[in-house]
This record gives structure tokens, C-alpha cells and sequence, in this order.
């Protein structure tokens, strides 16, 4: 399919813009003006409409069918939170109205907004206080790292280092060395699937400003030495860091405030239910305990004697600002709806049902693939496809072979640690149906491995494309389209 | 509602394939003595309830004041086909384009969008986008940091005071050092700033148009700062670059800005869009996601993530950035925009903006007590000086019915009576005319 | 086949010595195991290095590994070749995959024979 500059018609237009009513004329000097084109297409509404409804076609999202990608939850987005998203009380607010006098006044619906879902995501994960502003799961790691080199410096603690489980999530690392500190890798115990508690013992000291976990972690599993792994960092004074990317199997269930964890970053997009959006937007608010809450960043959101929202930015110790405004507003806003929807017992329900589902898929496969750590997982399971490897089908083949089944493929080839994984999350949203239909397309592709493999290591045979060549994309950096090619 | 399809005879039937008896079993992992403390969430509500509680609440909210503020986010007119493709499901429900073959469309949508940005900035290659304006600025900063081994930043005084805070609070537990050059009569001061470099300094930030709208032509500091192996990052308004001189054209290293007047809608600060574009040179240093080109197996045109050796996933702690998603969505809207105004569309909406706000100055100018700083050019927003607290009288005109622009004292002690207007091609004649009319006679008050 | 004329670094760069100047590169098995290389990031003429530094980054789709000077000495001459056509180290990386010259040579860092680095392939 063309790009969309291919299209482009020398003269074409596609919005109307009224006339201009003033008699004024701005003029901009030629020293300051563009002496370049400026060459952006030129098309009609309907072409811009027909190339973008094309475009949605050769996409696959959760409305198209089951996506059972590992960490990354993707559950049923509700449309209600899309119809809350749409009220013009919140799309045409400007962030600088509170910035006016008595402007908090003007915006009270919006602070209730945030007010009420920090005090929500506080007693969902069982902290002390809660800010919505991190604009992603990454950016809150970074957010919390900060956080916790405010904390070391105020008491003038020299910490230089964060420990964190070969397992994790590489924004983990990366969080952690761009908040200024070096990184050192836990070993996970490969029977149980959890962190070497020995090693950890052993690595621990004076000089760990932090310890990050992710519990269930990337395989899925529960980590029942929690506690131990808290006490044991916090008698070094190092701060204990929740990872929330895999909640969503704990609603309910679980509140890491309860085990001693000092920090938390939630995943709206993920466990709340605010659209992926093709890669973002997402929201990654953090929780903290008391101890913590003067470095949070400004502003924040308090409410009056009087029952009114303001926003405060009076915190002497605060790390200060880590985002423009008050965080991705309109997801928060859809979190906020779905948790009112669900409440306390939708939630436990949503933690229940995503476990009882990967639970179940992983039964129905364990016969023909080999699950990476066979136990009693949580909201998602590793199946390591080693045993296919060796007669020539990857995990990757696999993961091709279901898109022609119909199926978005799960998360491949991590966690890193499990060799050619296959990391399974089918989230609560998914039927009984759904998932024996999938468990056939696995049963079928298990028995191509022998029969059949070309099928499965020449598939998808059902999409636009089959298998992008990577190395000559990363070679040739074409990341552009020209100019002056092939336009009219 | 819980959106969960299970009857109870298929959850019996799921729970005996697990070996087990209740949902609950299935959680044994987790020590009884780590159960929650409390779990005080209220209970679950209808979608009526739901949304007759948010239809309120965005009730009490003041979104319908005749709207002059800006500061870098623009209340401009998005036409009602970005919502429309925006919402097809098939985009927003998708995440990361891992698998290309199912993600073809978000892709390619990626890689038109850096087209354009390129377009826009006239940069050689843009990023899949970052999270907002001010963390893009951030986020060149380490690139600059990074490229040139040095320690030191200089910061323009005419940068958007909120990104001055955002990327000293980042950088308070690591080794750089920030010079900020404040502005002489609006302008990037030449002299303080090469002055303020030395054989450590990595960078010099700029903006144009500066925070206080003021138009500038940086050529004569990029030079300045190539000669000593200095790179330069400028902040843009994307809609201005349909007029101004781009980044590309006076040499400028990285190009960032906030893609928000991009068709994204105000909505309380985000989900915004951070856009990034860089020279070929620094191509491999840029963070973030990046769409690039290619065939596949059968020789057809392809798209694909690329340069991911970057990022965080594989590189880890070693990585350009810990950033791992895009603002997918927010850059899918931008494209969709542009690709509606296309070339003739944003150059009238950036003429539009220019003829209002001059009209809007010439009013407001004549308004006795009333100065509005003309030194420098301007191109959708001003700075007016008020015979008083502009703060207050902002508080009367709000009463009336106008959000009138922005007080600057809250950014700038001693600035408390100046105010920064802003006029988008929404504003008619009559609105600016009425502007005028209720400063007059608040004022006169 | 490893050849025998040179050392070798557990983290899998060789160097040879001829006439005081030391050649770097990586094995065999580390671009087999790197898959297609994509980008190499190449140091620059004249820095000083000591062993064991990280002085050159080679980047394949799925993967980037950081080369690790295999003595201390001054960065005499780079290939700049492999900056266009990174490939080269995948088809020739004892020959024309060279990546970077050392002179002034002081401090090796632990090396070994191609003998043993084989051997310790064996117990990887």
C-alpha cells in the first residue's frame, strides 16, 4: 500500500478554514521566515479518510480478537471509558487554568478526578500516597528511582547501587542507571522460578540504595519469600521497589504496601484498562509510604477543609517537576471510570478470572510444550519452545503460525533467562470459547512441528507482509520518505 | 460490571482442568499472613451511574471561558475526521507493533508521522515520538550529554520555565551542571550565552518561538556553538514551523517540541506528544522508538521497529533511554491532522493565527494603561504589561467569561502585572473585539 | 577454526601484535552469536585506552555488545570500512573485520590461546 505522500495531489485540500474576519495582517519578516517548502500531503478529507481506514485494516487489536501478549495485559477496553473521554468539560480544559487566579475553582471536576483515583490507587496497592504525574510505566520506575535518591541523600546515605532479578523488564536497568545509579543483576532460581534468595543475601549491602521486584515476576509466579526479600533489603536501609507491571494478577489479592515495599509504579494502560493506543498513551502512577511522601513530585492534589480541590506545590523537599501537567489526564480519567465500574469485588473478580484463564491455558497445553516453570502460575505463563527449536521451529515460528490461526501471537523470547520463550497472558476478558480455540491452534502447530514445519517457518501466509527483513531495514535507516519521490 | 464472560458452569469446568476447587486456590502462593489489610474500594456501578457521575464532574469544570491562554498549548481547531480515524478500534486497542505482520498499519502510520515531522523541521530523521514537549527536552539533553562526553548545559532564558524545572529535577542526582542565560528584551542574550561556554559545555537549549511568543532567528548561535563542538537543541511549536525558519535550516542537532496543536485535544495537560528529530550524524544516540522501511520475505514493502539495539529492552541498563512506549495514539492524531491541513491548511492556520494576534495586539494596545511589548516580532502570542496585578484582573475577566491569557508572575517574580495572550485561528474578531472591550472596563473598574 | 596467531579475551576480542601495533577484533563466535551486525560505533583516533575499557559498540537487529579493549595503549587507527559495510565482520572477522589498532602498547589484559578460548567455548 502507497505511503500516504505517494497520494498527494499539488493543490488538493482537505479542511477548510474560514476566512479571515480581522483587518489586521501579521507579517513575519523574511529574516525569520521558512525558505523551505514545506511539502506535506495534499488530499482530500475522503482520501485522508480512505488511506487511514485502510491503514486500521492491516492492524490487529483486541476488538479484532484474542491477544494474549505476555506483560503486557491486554484486556477488553471498555467503551464506556471511551464515551467518558469524550465530555467536553475535560477535552477543552486548558492545563494552565489553575495557573489563573482562584484557579483551582475553575477545574474542580478535573482535581476530584485525580484526587479520587490517587486515593483509589493508594488503597488498591496499600500505600500511603499516590501520584498520577508519570506519563508511562517507565517513566514511573525513573520517577521512583528518583524518589528514592532523594530519600538516601536527605538522610546522607551513599547508595550506588540498585539490585534488580535477571528476569526483570529492561526498563528496570535502564530506570535505574538513569536515575544516576550502576546496576547489578539478581539470579532467579530456574526450579522455582523466583529470585535466588542466597545471592540476594550475599549482593545486598551498604551500598544498595534499592532493591526492584516485579511480583508475580516476568514467569509469572508469585514470589511467597516476599516479606523476607523486603526485610532483608530494608535492614540495609534500601528501599524496596514494586514493579507493577503484572498487578493485574493480584486486585484484591495482594497489596504491596502490606509486604513492606516502599515504592510502586501501577500500569493504567494495563491493569485498568485504558487502551494500548498502538504504543501509548500510557500512565504509570507511583505509590509511596509515608516516609516518602515529602520528596513526591509537585504539584499535588489535596482537598480543603471546605471540600474543594486544590493543587499544592508547597513541598520544600520535593524531587520537583518530572512532567508539565498533572500526568496523562484523559487516561487517568479512564481509569478512574473503570474503577468505579468494577469496584471492590469486579476487581478481586478481573485478578481471579486472569489467573483462573492462564491457569487453565497453561493445563490444556502443558502435555505438548514444555512450561518453563511448571507450577501454579499467576495472570501469566513461559512455555520454552527449545524442544521445537531443535527440529527447526522457533518460538518465533510458532508465533507466526497463530497470526494465520487468527490469533495475535504472545510475548516472545523473553523473559530473557527462558530460552526461546513464549510468554502467554490471556487476561480476565477472554471466554472459555476463546481460549479452547487457541488451545486448538497451539495443538495444531504442536503437530506441525513434526508433520509439516515448513508451514510454520514460512508463515503468516493470511497478512500484507511475511516477516520483514530487520537487517536491511537497521542497515539502510530508511525511517523517512524522501522528498521529491515519486510526487507529483 | 466486570466485563467477565465466565458462567459458573464453565468456571467449574476451567478450575477441575486446573486440579483445583476455587479461584482462591489458585492464589496459594501468597502467605496468608500477606493478605490485604483492607480493601476499601466502593462498589461496583452501572455505566448510567458512571457516566451521569463524570457528565457532572466535567460540568464543574470551566472549559467553555473564551480561551486566550497558551504558554505552548494551544487551543487550535482540530476537524472532526482525526476523531473519527482516531477511533477506529483496530489503532487504539493494538500496543506496540512487535509482531510487524499484524501491526502493518500503525507502522507504516509511524513512519508517515516521522515523515513529517522531518517535513515540518527539516531534520533528517524523528523518533516514533516521546511522551510530551518538556521530557523530549530532557531527553535530548542526555542525547547531547551523551554524544559530546561533556558535562554542562546551557540553558536559554526564553524556554518554557516549566521545562527548566522538569529537567533540573531530573538531573539533581547526576553529574551535570545547568547555566540558565536569562533573556535580554525577550531575546536569547548572544553575548551571555557565549560567554557561559566552555570546553565542558554539551549543549545550548533554545526555543523559538521563545515562552514569551517572540520569533528569533538562532543562526548566529548554532555557528557560535559548532565552532566549539557544542550541539544545539531548539524547542519548536510545530504549527509556527509552517512560517518560520526550521530547525534543518540554521543546522540546529535536535529538533524537539510538543506536538500538542497537532490535532491533540487540550484535555488537562494530556496524553500530549513529545516529538524529536536529529541529524543523520546523531541518528544512533536518539532515544525511542523508530519505524523504519523495508521489504520482506516475498520483496513487498514492509515496515518494521528498527535501531533497537538502542533501547532499553535489549540494551538495558546500557540503553539510550529508559523509555519504552511512544505516545502511539497522540502521534497517529498529529499525522492524521497534517494530513488533512495538509501544506496550504497549516500555513493558513499559522496566517490565521498571525493576523488574529495582530489585531488582538492593536486592541489591546489601545487600551489606556495598557503596553503591549513590541520590541521583538511575535507569532500567535504576546506579552502585554497591565497597570496592574495581572493576576487579578485575570480573576475579574473569568467572572465575565474569558480565560484572557496567562500570568506571568507565577513563573517570573517581578512580572506580576504582565500577561501572555495567545489567538488561534479559532477566535473570531468578535471574541478578540469583546477581549478588549471587558479588559477596558475591568480595568476601568 | 580459531587462528592460532593471535590472543584472545574471554569476552571474545582477539589481538594480534605486529610491530609493536595490536590489531582488535572479535571472533568467530561472537558475530556468529551477534547474528547480522548492523552498526558498528568505532573509537576515535588518538583516545587512550586501558584494558578491559569499553571502546567500540557492535550492534546487530537483536542485540548490542560492547567490545572491551584487550590492552591499555593509544587508539592508532580505526576501519572505518566496517562503518559502511558492517557486514564485513560477519564474513571476515579474523581479516578484513579488523576494528580498531592499539599502539604504545602497555598492559594486556588476561589473554589466551586460541587453544583455550576454543576450550572454554566448549564450557560455556
Amino acid at each position: 500500500m502507497s505511503v500516504i505522500f505517494e497520494k498527494s495531489v499539488r493543490g488538493r485540500r482537505g479542511v477548510d478554514l474560514p476566512k479571515c474576519d480581522v483587518p489586521s495582517k501579521g507579517h513575519i519578516d523574511e529574516a525569520y521566515r521558512r525558505g523551505t517548502s514545506l511539502d506535506l500531503c495534499e488530499l482530500s478529507e475522503l482520501d485522508v479518510v480512505r488511506h487511514f481506514t485502510a491503514l486500521s485494516r492491516k492492524n490487529f487489536g483486541v476488538d479484532n480478537g484474542f491477544y494474549p501478549l505476555g506483560s503486557c495485559t491486554m484486556k477488553y477496553n471498555p467503551k464506556a471509558l471511551e464515551a467518558v473521554a469524550r465530555l467536553e468539560g475535560f477535552t477543552d480544559l486548558h492545563p494552565f487554568m489553575p495557573q489563573l487566579r482562584h484557579g483551582g475553582m475553575l477545574v474542580q471536576g478535573a482535581l476530584r478526578v485525580l484526587y479520587e483515583l490517587e486515593r483509589l490507587l493508594a488503597e488498591i496497592t496499600g500505600m500511603d500516597a499516590v501520584t498520577l504525574q508519570p506519563l508511562a510505566g517507565a517513566h514511573g520506575e525513573l520517577t521512583g528511582m528518583m524518589l528514592i535518591a532523594a530519600y538516601h541523600r536527605d538522610k546522607g546515605n551513599k547508595k550506588t547501587e540498585v539490585l534488580i532479578p535477571d528476569e526483570a523488564h529492561g526498563t528496570n536497568p535502564s530506570s535505574a542507571a538513569i536515575g544516576g545509579y550502576a546496576v547489578r543483576a539478581v539470579p532467579t532460581d530456574k526450579k522455582t522460578g523466583t529470585l535466588d534468595l542466597e545471592a540476594l543475601e550475599q549482593m545486598v549491602g551498604e551500598q544498595t540504595a534499592a532493591v526492584m521486584l516485579t511480583n508475580p515476576s516476568t514467569l509469572g509466579i508469585f514470589n511467597s519469600d516476599i516479606a523476607r526479600i523486603v526485610e532483608i533489603a530494608h535492614e540495609h536501609d534500601a528501599q524496596v521497589y514494586y514493579d507493577g507491571a503484572n498487578l493485574n494478577a493480584i486486585l484484591g489479592r495482594f497489596r504491596p504496601g502490606d509486604a513492606g515495599f516502599d515504592v510502586v509504579h501501577m500500569n493504567l494502560h494495563k491493569t485498568f484498562a485504558t487502551p494500548h493506543g498502538g504504543g501509548g498513551p500510557g500512565a504509570g502512577p507511583v505509590g509511596v509510604k509515608k516516609h516518602l511522601v515529602d520528596y513526591m513530585p509537585i504539584s499535588r492534589v489535596v482537598k480543603r477543609d471546605d471540600n474543594t480541590y486544590a493543587l499544592d506545590y508547597d513541598y520544600p523537599k520535593s524531587i520537583g517537576y518530572i512532567a508539565t501537567f498533572y500526568g496523562n489526564f484523559m487516561v487517568c480519567l479512564r481509569a478512574y471510570a473503570y474503577i468505579l465500574m468494577l469496584g471492590a469485588s469486579g476487581l478481586r473478580e478481573a485478578s481471579g478470572h486472569a489467573v483462573l484463564n492462564a491457569n487453565y491455558l497453561m493445563n490444556r497445553l502443558k502435555d505438548k510444550f514444555k512450561v518453563a516453570v511448571p507450577r501454579t502460575c499467576m495472570h501469566e505463563f513461559v512455555l520454552s519452545a527449545e524442544a521445537e527449536a531443535e527440529k527447526g521451529v522457533h518460538a518465533t515460528d510458532i508465533a507466526k503460525a497463530l497470526i494465520d490461526e487468527g490469533f495475535h501471537p504472545p510475548t516472545i523470547y523473553f523473559p530473557l533467562i527462558v530460552k526461546e520463550a513464549l510468554m502467554i497472558e490471556p487476561t480476565e476478558s477472554e471466554s472459555k470459547e476463546t481460549l479452547d480455540a487457541f488451545v486448538d491452534a497451539m495443538l495444531k502447530i504442536s503437530a506441525q512441528v513434526s508433520a509439516c514445519p515448513e508451514v510454520l517457518t514460512s508463515a503468516p501466509k493470511s497478512t500484507p507482509v511475511n516477516r520483514p527483513d530487520e537487517v536491511k531495514a537497521a542497515r539502510d535507516m530508511d525511517v523517512a520518505w524522501p522528498r521529491d519521490n515519486h510526487e507529483q | 460490571m466486570s466485563y467477565i464472560p465466565h458462567t459458573d458452569e464453565q468456571r467449574e469446568e476451567m478450575l477441575r482442568t486446573c486440579g483445583v476447587e476455587s479461584i482462591s486456590e489458585l492464589f496459594h502462593d501468597i502467605p496468608a499472613e500477606l493478605a490485604p489489610e483492607s480493601f476499601n474500594i466502593p462498589e461496583g456501578k452501572s455505566e448510567i451511574e458512571v457516566l451521569s457521575y463524570f457528565e457532572m464532574l466535567a460540568e464543574q469544570n470551566y472549559s467553555h471561558l473564551t480561551n486566550f491562554v497558551g504558554g505552548g498549548f494551544y487551543d487550535h481547531f482540530i476537524p472532526s475526521a482525526v476523531d473519527a480515524l482516531v477511533g477506529r478500534s483496530e489503532f487504539y486497542t493494538a500496543y506496540t507493533p512487535y509482531q510487524p505482520e499484524v501491526s502493518q498499519g500503525t507502522l507504516q502510520a509511524i513512519y508517515e508521522y516521522q515523515t513529517d515531522i522531518c517535513r515540518l523541521t527539516d531534520m533528517d530523521l524523528a523518533n516514533a515520538s516521546l511522551y510530551d514537549g518538556g521530557t523530549a527536552l530532557y531527553e535530548a539533553c542526555q542525547m547531547a550529554l551523551r554524544a559530546t562526553g561533556r558535562e554542562r548545559v546551557i540553558l536559554d532564558g526564553g524556554v518554557n520555565p516549566v521545562y527548566r524545572k522538569i529537567l533540573t529535577s531530573y538531573t539533581a542526582n547526576l553529574d551535570i551542571q545547568f547555566t540558565i542565560s536569562p533573556v535580554s528584551h525577550g531575546h536569547s542574550d548572544r553575548d551571555k550565552i557565549f560567554d557561559a561556554i566552555d570546553t565542558d559545555t554539551a549543549a545550548v537549549i533554545l526555543q523559538n518561538p521563545s515562552f514569551f511568543g517572540i520569533i528569533e532567528d538562532h543562526s548566529d548561535i548554532v555557528q557560535h556553538c559548532h565552532d566549539n563542538g557544542v550541539l544545539v537543541i531548539q524547542s519548536v511549536y510545530p504549527t509556527a514551523m509552517a512560517m518560520l525558519k526550521t530547525p534543518g535550516e540554521i543546522g540546529v542537532d535536535i529538533a524537539v517540541g510538543e506536538g500538542q496543536s497537532l490535532g491533540i485535544p487540550l484535555a488537562f495537560g494530556g496524553p500530549y506528544l513529545g516529538f524529536m528529530a536529529t541529524t543523520k550524524k546523531l541518528a544512533r544516540r536518539m532515544p525511542g522508538r523508530v519505524v523504519g522501511r523495508t521489504v520482506d520475505r516475498d520483496g513487498r514493502e514492509a515496515f518494521v521497529l528498527t535501531l533497537q539495539a538502542r533501547e532499553q529492552h535489549i540494551r538495558r541498563e546500557k540503553a539510550t533511554s529508559n523509555i519504552c512506549t511512544n505516545q502511539g495514539l497522540c502521534a497517529l492524531r498529529a499525522h492524521i491532522y497534517l494530513s488533512l491541513l495538509g501544506k496550504q491548511g497549516l500555513l493558513d492556520v499559522a496566517q490565521l493565527c498571525i493576523d488574529k494576534a495582530a489585531y488582538a495586539r492593536e486592541r489591546l494596545d489601545m487600551i489606556p494603561g495598557v503596553e503591549v511589548m513590541k520590541a521583538s516580532p511575535t507569532f500567535n502570542e504576546f506579552t502585554v504589561s497591565l497597570p496592574m496585578d495581572a493576576g487579578e484582573v485575570v480573576g475579574a475577566m473569568v467572572e465575565k467569561g474569558f480565560a484572557p491569557g496567562l500570568p506571568l508572575g507565577r513563573f517570573y517574580p517581578g512580572m506580576e502585572n504582565f500577561l501572555l495572550v495567545a489567538v488561534t485561528e479559532k477566535r473570531t474578531k468578535h471574541e478578540i473585539g469583546m477581549l478588549a472591550e471587558t479588559l477596558e472596563a475591568v480595568l476601568c473598574q | 577454526m580459531t587462528p592460532d596467531d593471535r590472543k584472545y579475551a574471554l569476552t571474545h576480542e582477539w589481538l594480534m601484535i605486529e610491530e609493536n601495533v595490536g590489531t582488535v577484533g572479535i571472533t568467530d563466535h561472537a558475530q556468529n552469536s551477534l547474528g547480522d551486525i548492523t552498526f558498528v560505533e568505532l573509537p576515535t583516533v588518538g583516545e587512550a585506552v586501558k584494558k578491559g575499557d569499553e571502546c567500540a559498540v557492535i550492534e546487530s537487529v537483536k542485540a548490542a555488545s560492547d567490545i572491551y579493549s584487550p590492552a591499555t595503549g593509544i587508539i592508532s587507527e580505526v576501519n572505518s570500512a566496517v562503518e559502511d559495510s558492517p557486514e564485513t565482520i560477519n564474513k571476515d572477522p579474523y581479516g578484513d573485520g579488523w576494528i580498531f589498532r592499539l599502539e604504545n602498547m602497555e598492559e594486556a589484559g588476561e589473554l589466551v590461546s586460541a587453544d583455550e578460548y576454543e576450550k572454554n567455548l566448549d564450557s560455556e
